[in-house]
């Protein structure tokens, strides 16, 4: 792998600004990217589908567009999507044997408005069956493997992007976050990742999980760089009804903006028993930096969030249950051979079609909605979603943004904590918080711990992402561990 | 909480998931840990606490006028259906 060249720039600013001097065309670019997805593909398995020919073509238009004077900051800029996004005329899977065959006949808004920017797409990422997993090892295409260390996982769900701008195949990913799917792979890959409010970026075309936590966002080597991609993407979409109506601000413009008072509450309930200590060492250094920066820090107390993964597992299940009710062996998607009938057309074409864990939770999420046990379930754990929003309000009332770790350790090895769902579904005990109640959350690399990378993680109030992306950018002016990349793809 | 063998049965006959004889005995057991899990929420004191409906405070599901506003694109969504013909979706005989 070393034996190949690196990208001209490591972040989408770097490439950006070649690209604009006319340093090389997006078509040196794109196929410096391709080479580089093709060596990686056996070893990490990042990629699910590359559209080389596609991505050829979008890069030709782009230096066209450049040469008639009409690019964009982002004009031929490649990246990838993860497979949840639909994209017109290329398979996407969501990491699942039921969509194995589907060809999506549009475009998400999402990959429409990266499109529009001028973004050449390289591929459609690997990720966990219908973003259910922290480890990408659920995919009906294999696990992806973490370029750190090619027996530990990446991650998950989204970890086919998070291993991909690690090991520097591409310099952006679109990613999705339900319950900490953008945050933890790019906390155990050493990459940035950013979850916008829920409502900032359309849901249409992005195949649904858990319809009032999925939010899109972006794995990214920078803060700058997510900045860059986060306005082309988001906005209003009629198509989504939780889509939010309240105009993009301009993430640019404040990105350098002071510390100089703003208020930073570490959150007590992160720094559990469960946290690793050298990970906890590595964050406390972080909050150091931010004092040197000018921001006040100060404890503050969530008292609930300890009940987040709970509520979240029923919750998450119970949308996914009615939300993969539409995979039916009739529209679209896995048919069994030979249905004796309806019922067994449906119930044969989703056994044989869905992986293990997404017949967990579709299990799960049907049992918490089933009659007699609503209330003590589903209605319980919205209540206590409830405690969980208000906590954070309450400590907003003090502080500009939150800060606490994104997981509790780095990256564990491959098949480690398959045999028990519990034990895997702790990864994301930081992470969930921020999705219940809707909130804007990032992952930044601060460090090592053990040699394996380790993810800062801040949460912001609703519709805060300029701030965050601001206080973000300043720790990555003061630090250089996002620019870290793992020597073998360096 | 312990779930048997006939929940587990139950539960995926309403989700409509054939299950392998294989399969039973690893959801008896995962479920049963997963339902033992959120039961710590019945700890959690809620009483007067409305379930949240919606993760924005104040906002609600928007409506929109009920106005034609896709093509018929049934040809192009109908390339992806396992069984089509004449612009029908297959299936086995409903009604005997």
């Amino acid at each position: 792998m070393s034996a190949l060249p690196p990208l001209p720039a490591p972040t989408v600013a770097g490439l950006a600004r070649g690209l604009h001097r006319g340093e090389y065309s997006s078509v040196e670019l794109t196929r410096a990217c391709l080479e580089r997805i093709a060596a990686g593909q056996p070893e990490l398995n990042a990629f699910v589908t590359v559209t080389a020919e596609g991505a050829l073509s979008a890069a030709q238009a782009a230096d066209d567009a450049r040469a008639a004077g009409r690019a964009g900051p982002l004009t031929g800029v490649p990246i990838a999507h993860k497979d949840i996004f639909c994209t017109e005329g290329v398979r996407t899977t969501c990491g699942s044997k039921m969509l194995a065959e589907f060809v999506s006949p549009y475009d998400a808004t999402v990959v429409a408005g990266l499109k529009a920017a001028g973004t050449v797409m390289l591929g459609k990422l690997n990720m966990d069956e219908f973003a259910m997993g922290s480890s990408n090892e659920t995919s009906f295409f294999g696990p992806v493997r973490n370029p750190w260390d090619p027996a530990l996982v990446p991650g998950g769900s989204s970890g086919g992007s998070a291993a991909a701008v690690a090991a520097r195949l591409v310099p952006a990913a679109t990613a999705t976050d339900t319950g900490g799917s953008i945050r933890q792979p790019a906390a155990l890959c050493g990459v940035t990742g950013i979850k916008p409010t829920y409502g900032r970026a359309s849901r249409y075309g992005m195949i649904a999980f858990a319809s009032s936590l999925d939010q899109a966002g972006l794995i990214t080597v920078s803060a700058e760089d997510a900045a860059l991609l986060l306005g082309p993407m988001s906005g209003f979409d009629p198509r989504d009804s939780t889509s939010v109506d309240s105009p993009v601000p301009d993430y640019m413009a404040t990105l350098g903006d002071s510390l100089e008072g703003l208020t930073i509450g570490v959150v007590r309930e992160f720094f559990d028993k469960g946290l690793d200590g050298g990970c906890e060492q590595r964050i406390r250094e972080a909050i150091a930096v931010y004092e040197r920066l000018g921001a006040k820090v100060r404890e503050v107390s969530c008292p609930n969030l300890p009940l987040s993964v709970p509520t979240y597992y029923v919750v998450a299940p119970a949308e996914c249950s009615s939300n993969l009710a539409r995979f039916d062996g009739v529209r679209f998607g896995h048919r069994c051979d030979s249905p004796r009938n309806l019922t067994d057309l449906y119930s044969r074409s989703r056994g044989e079609g869905f992986g293990a864990e997404v017949k967990r939770r579709i299990m799960t999420g049907t049992y918490v909605l089933s009659a007699g046990y609503f209330d003590a379930y589903y209605l319980k754990a919205q209540r206590v979603r409830q405690l969980i929003s208000a906590d954070f309000a309450r400590a907003f009332a003090d502080c500009d943004l939150l800060l606490g770790p994104t997981s509790p350790t780095t990256a564990f090895a491959i098949g480690a904590k398959c045999d028990d769902p519990i034990t895997m579904y702790l990864n994301d005990i930081y992470t969930i918080g921020a999705n219940l109640a809707g909130l804007p959350a990032m992952s930044l690399p601060c460090g090592f711990a053990g040699g394996l990378p380790v993810g800062l993680q801040l949460i912001g109030p609703h519709f805060s992402e300029g701030r965050m992306l601001n206080v973000a950018h300043r720790y990555q002016q003061e630090t250089d561990w996002h620019l870290r990349a793992p020597s073998a793809w360096a | 909480m312990s779930l048997t063998r006939t929940d587990i049965e139950n539960i995926a006959r309403l989700a409509r998931l054939e299950l392998t004889e294989a399969e039973i005995p690893v959801y008896v057991d995962s479920l049963s840990r997963i339902f033992a899990f959120v039961g710590e929420l019945d700890r959690a004191p809620t009483e007067g606490i409305s379930p949240m409906a919606h993760p924005l405070p104040g906002l609600a599901q928007r409506l929109r006028a009920d106005e034609v506003t896709e093509t018929d694109r049934r040809d192009l969504y109908q390339r992806n259906a396992p069984a089509a013909e004449a612009g029908l979706y297959l299936v086995p005989k409903v009604i005997e």
